[in-house]
């Protein structure tokens, strides 16, 4: 039997949960006394094969097939490979890509699935832990099933270190390229701004919690009153208050200011994955138990509309 | 042309709240509709608005309350509602994708839509994987997370923009039919009406049970059930500061000021 870990590359690197994956994956096949594979498909294989040659990797499948990452081409790959390499369980990153093929694969497999996983257990059967309404409560899945497709959180495992022995096999699957109904068109970035909030020293984040576009004044004083950046969650980039190059986040920049306020903000695990890295974080939130108190070094449980204005008036007087 | 549109509703836990029983009481919980679900439905109804002869049908999997936020669909110009439920669905503690998505496939199935839009994530569990899973079972093309949507009704294909992590889009051409799973920024959701929010009253709503659309309820494999549900345990050491609002931003303000901060 094996876990099958199968790894994310885009545009020719390899994607660093990819080795988080393998760490689990290890602790997975222990338990189910397995071995651990990894699988890469499309792109230079072969790099990304030594990449991923890790302690505690048994075999490496490389799939030689197209460059860039195609959902069609994962999925049936990724159902002849299980069958071949006797795999029960199936690790993926939980991200855009990974959502994008994880749940094709388990229902043309019939196995269950369960997406973001945090933690593991198998030693009463598999056990997953998973956050669930917006990061406030934590709860463990039980998995009815001995086999499984699970997508797992980055951030959550260290990457595997080491240099393994694992032997490289080429797999050659056999692909309906008929069935395949989505072609890659192209990349495109978003646009660049006039501000690179990736440059600043000190960030103002804004969230949700300011409620109205021109409440947002009250957070552009503050920033100048303190010299710092405006940033944002994605709802208010959505809502078109501030332009895409101030999102935070998943799907927007990776910062790491020397300092980060958190304002009117949840700390949604997509935000929290781009400013994690922050020297020093506090948040200003009026809900004790927001997940952002869990990243936060400083915190201020009160209403905003109070706490911002006096705050601004501290750095003006 | 027909758009099938899936609703569901986001859960909102109120700031103080218990967990008992593997499970958060009512009395903490307002419901609301699913913040990508409300950008998917306005999707469909601009499609709607854009070319003619096209049905905007909503399916929900979900008990009485969520009529609630299927008349808000409607209200935003949906034309009609599908709403399965069943008592073998009331007591499972998970409804997990591969279940949903089975459910909606059976409705999808009598529907024949040629564009199924789903939102991202759901409000309660966010696995983000019905939309996807859906495809998988109904055997449609599909692409997850969306966020610009370019639609060629008479070549039958969808041009779409994928987003990826890190300010990086994806450009696809997806064959129809398909299920895509939509991100919220992709349009700009419109408000009911006064009188979209009185014609939607009339506006059809069949609730189905299990065996209206074909399923045998000890088919249903509900492969994932809850064992625990708790807080979770700060992982961070958070210093809270106290006092009224003028204390906590002057201790704020020196803590700053120690770490530089000054304009
Ligand atoms: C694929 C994907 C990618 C995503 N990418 C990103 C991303 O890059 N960046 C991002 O930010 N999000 C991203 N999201 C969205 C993310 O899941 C959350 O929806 C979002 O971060 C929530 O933003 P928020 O915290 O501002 O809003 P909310 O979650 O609504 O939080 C608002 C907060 O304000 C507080 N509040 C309200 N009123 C007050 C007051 N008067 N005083 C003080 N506090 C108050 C509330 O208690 C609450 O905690 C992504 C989601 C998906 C699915
Ligand atoms: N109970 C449900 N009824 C109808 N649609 C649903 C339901 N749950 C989820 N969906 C749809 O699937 C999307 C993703 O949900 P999930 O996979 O649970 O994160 C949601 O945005 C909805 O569009």
């Amino acid at each position: 039997m094996t876990v099958l870990a199968v790894a994310e590359h885009r545009r020719g690197e390899l994607r660093e949960e990819s080795l988080e994956l393998l760490t689990v994956g290890r602790q997975l096949a222990d338990a189910l006394d397995s071995e651990l594979h990894a699988a890469v498909v499309s792109g230079d294989v072969d790099q990304y094969a030594e990449d991923l040659n890790r302690e505690g990797v048994d075999a490496i499948h490389t799939v030689d097939h197209g460059e860039e990452f195609n959902h069609d081409v994962y999925t049936q790959t990724i159902e002849q490979l299980v069958g071949a390499a006797d795999a029960t369980m199936v690790l993926t990153p939980n991200s855009v890509n990974g959502l994008d093929w994880a749940p094709a694969l388990a229902q043309r497999l019939d196995w269950p699935l369960v997406t973001d996983a945090v933690d593991m257990d198998v030693s009463d059967g598999l056990t997953v832990t998973r956050e669930l309404y917006g990061g406030k409560v934590e709860g463990a899945v039980e998995v009815d099933s001995d086999h499984a497709v699970l997508t797992v959180r980055g951030g959550e495992w260290p990457a595997a270190g080491g240099t393994g022995s694992a032997t490289v096999e080429p797999f050659e699957p056999d692909i309906d390229e008929a069935a395949i109904g989505s072609t890659v068109t192209g990349f495109q970035e978003v646009g660049a701004g006039d501000v690179d909030i990736t440059e600043s020293d000190v960030l103002v984040a804004v969230g949700r919690g300011i409620e109205e576009e021109e409440n947002l004044d009250i957070i552009e004083e503050l920033a100048d009153a303190m010299g710092a950046t405006v940033a944002a969650s994605r709802p208010i980039v959505d809502n078109g208050w501030l332009p895409k190059d101030r999102q935070v986040g998943q799907s927007g920049k990776n910062v790491s200011p020397d300092v980060y306020l958190a304002i009117g903000i949840s700390g949604a695990v997509q935000h929290v994955a781009g400013m994690n890295g922050s020297e020093t974080i506090i948040a200003v939130n009026d809900d004790p138990s927001a997940p952002i108190f869990d990243v936060a070094d400083y915190g201020i449980v009160d209403d905003l509309f109070e706490v911002v204005p006096e705050l601004t008036e501290q750095f003006s007087g | 042309m027909k758009i099938l549109v899936t609703v569901s509703e986001s859960v909102d836990v109120d700031d103080d709240f218990e967990v008992s029983e593997m499970a958060i009481d009512e009395r903490y919980l307002t419901y609301d509709l699913n913040e990508w679900d409300d950008y998917a439905i306005e999707e469909a109804v601009q499609i709607g608005e854009e070319i003619d002869d096209v049905e905007v049908v909503t399916v929900t999997i979900g008990p009485e309350r969520t009529e609630e936020v299927i008349r808000q669909a409607l209200a935003k110009g949906a034309d009609r509602a599908v709403r399965v439920w069943d008592d073998a669905l009331e007591e499972a503690s998970v409804l997990d994708p591969a279940t949903k998505a089975r459910l909606v496939a059976a409705v999808a199935r009598e529907e024949e839509p040629d564009l199924v839009l789903t939102g991202v994530q759901s409000g309660d569990y966010s696995f983000g994987a019905t939309g996807v899973a859906l495809a998988a079972e109904m055997d449609y093309e599909w692409a997850a997370v969306v966020n610009n949507l370019d639609l060629d009704a008479e070549a039958g294909v969808a041009s779409v923009h994928r987003e990826l992590e890190g300010g990086v889009e994806e450009l696809s051409d997806v064959e129809l039919p398909a299920v895509l799973t939509i991100q919220t920024g992709i349009n700009d959701p419109r408000y009911a009406s006064l009188r979209g929010i009185r014609q939607a009253q009339s506006k059809p709503l069949d609730v189905k049970t299990l065996g209206d659309v074909g399923v045998d309820a000890d088919d249903l494999r509900l492969s994932l059930s809850l064992s625990s549900l708790y807080e979770p345990e700060t992982e961070g050491e958070a210093t809270l500061l106290e006092g009224g609002p003028d204390e906590t931003a002057g201790e704020l303000a020196e803590l700053l000021r120690e770490r530089g901060v000054d304009a």
